[in-house]
Parts: C-alpha cells; structure tokens; sequence
C-alpha cells in the first residue's frame, strides 16, 4: 500500500526548504563568490559540512539545538506554544540547515563564473544594483540556481537519518516516505516498501531529468 | 561650464598609482597609450566611476562627478558614460537588440524601441538585432558594444581597447567606422590601447601613461617627432637614445651644434639649453639616411656618421641595421628596404656612412 500521507509530506517538506533556501542560499552565494574576508574559508567549510557529516550526528546536534530544553526550543514554545522537535516546523526547520550545502555551493559556483566585467557593464548601462541583479546576474546564473534547487528538493525527499532523529516517526507530522519505506520493512511489508520506493526513485530521476534537459537547452541557446 | 568637455585630475598611491592631469575636448579623440599594467584602464574605470581614487577631481560638461575634497562622489550609474569593455562585455542571453534596449532606461518606455532601431542602423547592424553575441562575429560584437555604449546619450564615450580582440582586416574597418563616428558625436571620446601604430591612425592627441602618469600629452605627430624625455621616447618606440653636451647655439643659421661623444652634430636652434649643458637626444629611423655606396650625393654632407655594421637582419620586406660609429660604442639603430641592403651589399662587418638629418634630430632636458 502506498502512504499518500507521507509521499504528500515528503513533497510538502521537499518544495517548502526549496522556496525557504532560495532567497538565503542566493544572498550567501552571491557573498562568497565575490567577497574576500577574512575568515571565508571557515565560512565555507561549515557550509560545507552537512556534506560530509553522518546524518545522525547532524540530527543529534540539531535535537539538542532545537530540543525543548534548549534556549532555541524554548524560545519556539514560549512564542507559538509548540514544540520544535518531532514537530513539520522542526523538520522543516532540519531540512533547511542540512540542505544549505546542496543549495550554495551550486548557486556559488554559478555565481562565480560570472565576469565581473558583465556586472560592471551593466551599472555603466545606468542599472542599479537590484536591476542587474534581475536582469544579468540570475538569468546568467539560473541553471546553478534551478540544480540547486532541484538537488534541494531530491535530497530532502530522501533524507532519513536527521529526519528520524529530529522528527520521529509521527503520521501526518513528521513521517516522510523515506521513513514510511523504512517503517513497512520493518513490518516486512515487501511490496509497499518496494512501491513507494519506485515512486521516489521516479520522482527524484523525473526532477533531475528535467534539470538536465533545462540547461542543456539554456546552453545551446547561449551558446550560439 | 557645459562645454561637451572632461576635465581629469587624479592622485593616488595604492593600490595602483595614478597621476593624471588631463583634458578632452567634445568631438576628440584622445588616446591613452601605454604598456600593459601602465594604469590606462584604471584610469577608465575611475572616469566611469568603477573605482574611486584616492584624490581627484573629474568634471564632465559642467557637471562635477569627483571631488574627493569636498568629499562629492556620483554614483556611476548617474555619470552618463558609454563604456566599451576590452572583450566587450555583452550580456550573453540578451539578443543584440536587448543588449541595447537595456542601456535605455533613461527614456519613455514607447521611445526605446524606435531608437534601438536608430542604433543599430548606426552600426550596421539593422539585419541582425535578434541574434544573440554567441551568433556574432567578434566586429559584429564590438558593434554592438559601441551602440550600448551610446545608448545612454552618454556625456563621455570610453573605449578600452575595443580592437584588441579582432582581426586585422576587421580593425581598419572599424577604426574607419569609429573615426565617422566621432564626426556625428560632439562628446568626448578616450581610447585606451598600448599599440602606438592604431594610437596615430585615430587620435587628436596622444596621451603616453605609465606607471598610472601623463608623461606627455600632445599631437600624434608632435609626440613622435618631439617626446619630452627619453621615457616617453622610449615608450613609443624609439631606439636612437643617445647623451650629449650642447657645444654652441647659432641663431642666424637656426641651429644648435651638439658634442656626440667628440663628435658635432647640427641640431635644430634650441636656445632654452645652455651651452655646456648635458642634454638626451634622439633621431627617428626615418630620419636617418644611409649613404649609397657607389653614388655618394651632396645630401650626405649632413651630419655624416661613418661606422661598420654590427648586426644586419632580414625581417620580412626590410632590413634592420644595427651601425657602430668609429667614434663611440653606442649603436645606431635604423630600417631599410631589402632591396636596398641588397643593392648596396649591406652586410655585418662593412663599413657604410649614414647622415643624420638637422630637422630629425630632438634634443630633450635629461630625465
């Protein structure tokens, strides 16, 4: 049997840290390709560390960040009155930070191969800062932006080791289809771990296919 | 005072020095010339206001654009300058019409497009304003780039440069395109380039930059025949530098009589140097006549130079000459047509006679 309920979490998750990460990933991007300071390399590397950080480290850091007798958890409750962990806003909230990496660095990368001579003839055009950043910066830097939203996407929808250590396994809350997988093969409920599986592994290879269909044909277009 | 006209004065240090105290005129061409890394793009990107100098001042049509005194500095955006970048700089995803448009934001919305249609048909390049740059031929290209450049109406145009990147049947095109032009803008056009030969084609005035300094300011041809100092000789490629002593001035006969290492040379009257006084001098190639081996003529009476030629190399239709005089070590350097080394059997080790022509000759205060 399929679990709708959490393949429409996963997606639910999976869309809002792309559109949370969008407008943060892009400002730290744009900062790191082309601002030199002292200290940018650390900067970089604790970007980078989701990377490279088993999952279950992360998580537990993150549910004794976020846990309630943390200054963070209890701020959240003092405020909203809920509890951040084993909660969709402490998912959410989870996914945001260990997606960070697989949005930046694709968008920095993009960044950086702009000339800086296209941004300095665009302000020479009378452009302001935010116009060359609509009409030069991101049209030239969109298929580094649109991978990482899309490697955003697919990642959280498999993530499972910090999803279970900061959210659990709670129907309708914090259960995603990774955990929902995980859950039916534990009850050796074979053919419903397999048909969900099926379906993210679609999933994931439908948003990267297109991905890679977009920027080829950006590419070809630009490219003459 | 609107007067079309930039007035340019800029001081800095670090961390590229600058020292520049110069003027256009509405309507002139004047070329920046210098060696790569002399300071002559960094002095485009502060007129554009790409960076801002320590000291300075820069006031374009009665509008002051840099003061740093009074502490007065206009964001570029506001400078009205037409900027063309070395690689020209074009949006890649913007076909040739949007890459213009782009620059129009100062006009009505209903204006733009009538005058992207007056720009391109400006340079030529009515036919092919849906392409995008990658579609374009690098003349094509730096076409456009001009026609961005003086979409904004721009109150000065600053070329960085443009031809670098192009071939050399394409160059004469353009620089022919740039000098009618020039004839239809009456605003102040700056040229960066570090090759002298395009700097002659093109300028009013020549300004010689390096190391971020206006050595000289002045005519192609004033420029050429007469550098301020051995430096700026140098800079635009003379190899004849040599030191003398002024020995006499004769103002009925127009001349200066100098002391080559013993030997006296009729130079033009220059009475501002004392006699006795140590001066640089320099004689250009095509100021130096080489005397016919077989048909001596009466012309070789002027400043004759007998010596023995050290080094003699075939570059393509012409032959360099390297000549040790028999009263000095230094070596006089000049070019000569192939056939004329051949008819004349110029060959390392002959002795041969050349004449230094009176009105060639420069004399320069030492630097």
């Amino acid at each position: 049997m399929m679990d709708w309920q959490a393949l429409q979490l996963s997606l639910l998750l999976g869309c809002s840290t792309a559109a949370l990460l969008l407008p943060c990933a892009i400002i730290i991007a744009r900062w790191l390709a082309w601002r030199r300071f002292r200290g940018r390399n650390l900067a970089q590397a604790a970007i980078a560390l989701p990377l490279i950080l088993p999952p279950t480290v992360l998580g537990y850091y993150l549910l004794t960040v976020l846990g309630n007798q943390s200054p963070v958890g209890e701020a959240f409750n003092a405020l909203f009155d809920e509890s951040l962990v084993f909660s969709f806003q402490g998912l959410l909230l989870a996914s945001f930070i260990f997606n960070i990496p697989f949005a930046v660095q694709p968008m920095q990368n993009a960044f950086r191969t702009i000339p800086d001579d296209l941004r300095e003839a665009a302000w020479c055009c009378g452009l302001s800062g935010w116009r060359t950043f609509w009409k030069i910066e991101l049209p030239l830097a969109w298929p580094g932006v649109l991978s990482a939203l899309v490697l955003t996407f697919a990642h959280t929808l498999g993530e499972f080791g910090v999803v279970l250590m900061v959210g659990g396994n709670i129907p309708g809350e914090t259960r995603t289809i990774a955990i929902a997988i995980y859950d039916r093969v534990q009850a050796f409920d074979n053919r419903s771990a397999g048909l969900m599986s099926a379906t993210l592994l679609l999933i994931s290879m439908a948003a990267i296919t297109l991905m890679y269909a977009f920027n080829d044909r950006l590419d070809r277009r630009r490219g003459g | 005072m609107a007067d079309n006209a930039i007035h340019i004065s800029l001081r800095q240090d670090a961390p590229i020095p600058l020292a520049v105290d110069l003027g256009c005129a509405g309507g002139e061409i004047l070329v920046l010339v210098g060696p790569s890394g002399s300071g002559k793009t960094t002095l485009l990107r502060a007129i554009a206001g790409l960076l801002t100098p320590a000291q300075g001042r820069i006031e374009c049509n009665g509008e002051t654009w840099l003061d740093t005194s009074a502490g007065t500095c206009i964001p570029l955006q506001q400078r009205r300058v037409g900027m063309v970048f070395q690689h020209y700089a074009l949006f890649p995803h913007l076909t040739a019409q949007e890459n213009i448009a782009i620059a129009l934001g100062h006009l009505d919305p209903a204006q733009r497009e009538p005058r992207t249609r007056e720009l391109l048909e400006l340079v030529h390049l009515k036919n092919l304003d849906r392409r995008l740059p990658a579609q374009l031929s690098g003349g094509q290209q730096q076409r456009v780039a001009v026609a961005r450049a003086l979409a904004r109406d721009p109150r000065v145009l600053l070329l960085d440069e443009p031809f670098s990147a192009v071939d050399q049947q394409t160059r004469r095109k353009l620089v022919r395109e740039l000098a009618q032009l020039r004839g239809r803008l009456n605003i102040p056009i700056l040229h960066v380039t570090h090759d002298l030969n395009e700097a002659r084609q093109i300028a009013d005035r020549i300004c010689i930059i390096h190391h971020g300094a206006a050595l000289q300011i002045d005519a192609p041809d004033e420029i050429m025949a007469r550098p301020k100092n051995s430096h700026v000789a140098s800079l635009i490629g003379h190899y004849n530098i040599y030191e003398g002593t002024i020995a006499d001035h004769d103002a009925a006969k127009g001349e200066t009589r100098l002391l080559w290492e013993g030997l006296e040379l009729q130079a033009p009257h220059r009475p501002e140097f004392a006699v006795g006084q140590k001066v640089e001098w320099v004689i250009p190639e095509d100021q130096m006549v080489l005397h016919q081996r077989r048909r001596p003529s009466a012309g070789e009476r002027e400043n004759p130079v007998i010596g023995v030629i050290e080094e003699c190399t075939q570059l393509g239709h012409h032959t360099n000459i390297s000549l040790k005089p028999r009263h000095c070590e230094a070596l006089l350097n000049f070019t000569v047509p192939a056939h004329v080394a051949r008819r004349n059997d110029l060959r390392e080790g002959e002795g041969i006679g050349v004449s230094l022509l009176q009105q060639g000759i420069h004399l320069m205060g030492k630097s």
